[in-house]
């Protein structure tokens, strides 16, 4: 398998405060990365430098191929690629469910409406909300609305995923539609990396797991291992908080 | 008094016939006073005879002011327009002042006003002068413009009325045709009509403009224009370049701080100092550049406040998918920044057509400006209270028109549950 995210040495700073130090992660196709740790530890700051939400200041970030840093030309090109969930599921208020599918398919990647519908059809299928394509995001529930914003990245069909927390806003309920859509996701291929505190999902689905701390990456060890022998007495102090 | 005597439902009957009674005589008395010249109070201090029916109303308030009476339309009562003294007294003296004012209004409006007739002596009823502005209704319409040419205003008004009327109405695939066209070709098609020089219509320089139509000219070009001007000037502001940053800062600080008076008479005076000799550019051109430069400012800034409204995950969202600069901003930021500004965006839009008046310090006569002519005509001396009277019906008339056709874009836009 070959790399498609490599990260060396990446230094970041919010004015004085280092958000990241020194991380160094390597991501193959198809691999599935699961990043934990305590709040203010770095794990959103870490996937939104990698398709460049925010800027890092040291170091280098390869994604596809293709350096990312202030000299990146088409970074729009590379964001198209990598698709993104966050927390507050930030789907466009002013757009039915299907014109948030279909808006970026259309404007950046030049589809027609047609075909851009065609595949936003297929998509909130796949997450189950295709029943709502056309009411508006206020209209559905916390849940729906994750999902109907997981569908829109995948409209863009990109090779990549992020997901920043993508259930730490939803009632206890909802969580599990969707994780159960993200997990869907795993098992089609899709090269994941994942910010969540949600272990059932990290156990099943996780090739590798990631804990950071204080913007280090402090340990990095296949699933199993994570959760059965964690090295660093950090780790096992969290595990045992959150487990 | 008010310490011995509580009403309640059980003294219900005496409370309601100690009340009501005298509530009456309030009322017989301030209508005796104002309607038949008759002070049942005579008797009675000046001061304390005055302010009678307001005492005693407040005085028959208070006891019939009882809970859960039982008797529905009294509970309303009490509920909505009686609940406290201050209340009480309150409801008293809006009805009082109604009645008091509005027929003295009406009369002068209208009973006694002189509609027939020619000339300032054709009033002779005491009311207002209408004949005054029958007279000049042509001139408040369409300025110095001369008569014989006058279908050309007309025709352009009935095109675009006829082109707002079918934007209104026909199916949502052809609006945004009609809008377009009503946006970028059809102010083109307009001016050349009513300013002429093409097609064998006579030429007509500005300067003979005037009226209602010059004011709904220059509002309209100053609306058109400083929209868009206003937008750049906001995304400029936010800009993360210098250069454009500081200059969108210092061109709305510049506006912003200068009376519009102030620019128009420079736009007349000290602009054409600055073309090359033997260059012209219209007054009326001129001026209306002013004013839009001069709103444009401020919608910048209504409009900027709808950017900083928008939480910063939107722009994530937008940028995660792969947009650039201008897709994010026409395709997801501005529709939703523009649609919270709606209210702001009314407010200058009417500012604006309430400033086109000052465009007389350049000699343009707008509305206002023809009424301020036309008072002064020795013919017609004393008419300026008609005169503005009727121009501030004008104004509030369009303006109300566009404060609710506001309201009800904000509405149909609205995407809330």
């Amino acid at each position: 398998m070959s790399k498609i995210i490599e990260l060396k040495n990446v230094n970041k700073w919010f004015d004085k405060f280092q958000a990241l130090k020194d991380v160094n992660l390597e991501v193959n196709q198809q691999e599935k990365i699961v990043i934990c740790g305590p709040s203010g530890s770095g794990k959103s700051t870490l996937i939104r430098c990698i398709n460049r939400l925010e800027e890092h200041q040291e170091g280098h970030i390869v994604v596809d191929g293709n350096e990312i840093s202030e000299k990146t030309k088409d970074i729009e090109k590379i964001r198209a690629e990598v698709g993104m969930v966050f927390q507050q599921f930030n789907l466009f208020p002013h757009l039915s469910i299907l014109d948030n599918c279909t808006l970026a398919p259309i404007w950046v990647k030049k589809l027609t409406k047609k075909q851009a519908e065609e595949i936003a059809m297929e998509n909130l299928k796949r997450v189950q909300i295709d029943d709502q394509a056309l009411k508006f995001p206020g209209q559905l529930s916390g849940g729906q609305q994750q999902r109907a914003a997981l569908a829109r990245a995948l409209c863009m069909e990109p090779k990549i995923m992020l997901f920043d927390e993508p259930t730490s806003a939803l009632d206890p309920e909802m969580i599990k539609e969707v994780l159960d859509a993200m997990v869907d996701l795993a098992k089609g291929g899709m090269t994941m990396i994942v910010v969540t505190h949600e272990m059932g999902f990290a156990k099943e689905v996780a090739d590798n797991m990631i804990f950071m701390d204080e913007g280090r990456i402090v340990e990095k060890a296949k699933t199993e291992d994570f959760f059965n022998n964690p090295k660093s007495e950090r780790t096992k102090l969290f595990l045992s908080q959150i487990l | 008094m008010i310490r011995i005597y509580k009403p309640n439902r059980d003294n219900l009957n005496t409370s309601l016939s100690i009340g009501l009674p005298i509530i009456a005589l309030a009322f017989i008395d301030f209508f005796g006073n104002t309607f038949l010249n008759t002070n049942l109070t005579g008797f009675l201090p000046n001061s304390l005879s005055y302010f009678f029916p307001l005492i005693a109303g407040a005085l028959g308030l208070y006891f019939i002011r009882i809970e859960y009476s039982g008797i529905r339309i009294l509970d309303n009562f009490n509920k909505n327009v009686n609940s406290t003294t201050f209340n009480a007294v309150l409801t008293l003296l809006i009805i009082f002042i109604f009645f008091k004012y509005t027929p003295p209004l009406l009369n002068w409006l209208i009973f006694d006003a002189d509609f027939v007739g020619s000339a300032k002596e054709d009033c002779t009823s005491g009311g207002a002068c209408w004949v005054f502005v029958k007279v000049w209704f042509k001139r408040f319409m369409y300025g110095m413009y001369p008569n014989p040419e006058q279908w050309r205003i007309n025709t352009a008004f009935f095109i675009l009325f006829v082109l707002i009327g079918a934007a209104f109405f026909v199916p949502p695939k052809y609006k945004k045709y009609i809008i377009l066209f009503m946006l970028f070709i059809y102010p083109i098609i307009g001016i050349k009509l009513i300013s002429g020089g093409i097609f064998g219509l006579k030429w007509i320089e500005t300067g003979a403009w005037g009226g209602l139509s010059l004011t709904l000219i220059v509002s309209a070009f100053a609306l058109i224009l400083c929209f868009p001007i206003g937008m750049f000037l906001a995304l400029g502001r936010r800009s993360e370049l210098p250069a454009i940053k500081y200059s969108s800062i210092g061109f709305i600080e510049i506006w912003r701080g200068v009376p519009l008076i102030t620019v128009l008479f420079m736009s007349a005076v000290m602009f054409p100092m600055f073309l090359p000799d033997g260059t012209y550019m219209d007054k009326l051109m001129r001026v209306v550049i002013a004013i839009t430069l001069f709103e444009a400012a401020y919608m910048a800034e209504v409009i900027r406040g709808g950017l900083q409204a928008l939480p910063r995950g939107q722009y994530d969202a937008a940028k995660s998918l792969g947009m650039g600069y201008w897709r994010l901003h026409l395709l997801v930021i501005l529709p939703q920044a523009l649609k919270l500004v709606i209210p702001g965006i009314a407010n200058t839009f009417l500012a604006l057509v309430k400033d086109t008046p000052l465009i007389f310090v350049v000699g343009l006569l707008e509305l206002a400006g023809m009424i301020g002519l036309a008072k002064t005509n020795p013919k017609w001396l004393g008419m300026a209270i008609e005169g503005y009277v009727f121009a501030g019906l004008v104004f509030w008339v369009i303006c109300y028109a566009m404060s609710r056709y506001s309201q009800r874009l904000e509405k149909k836009l609205s995407t809330e549950r």
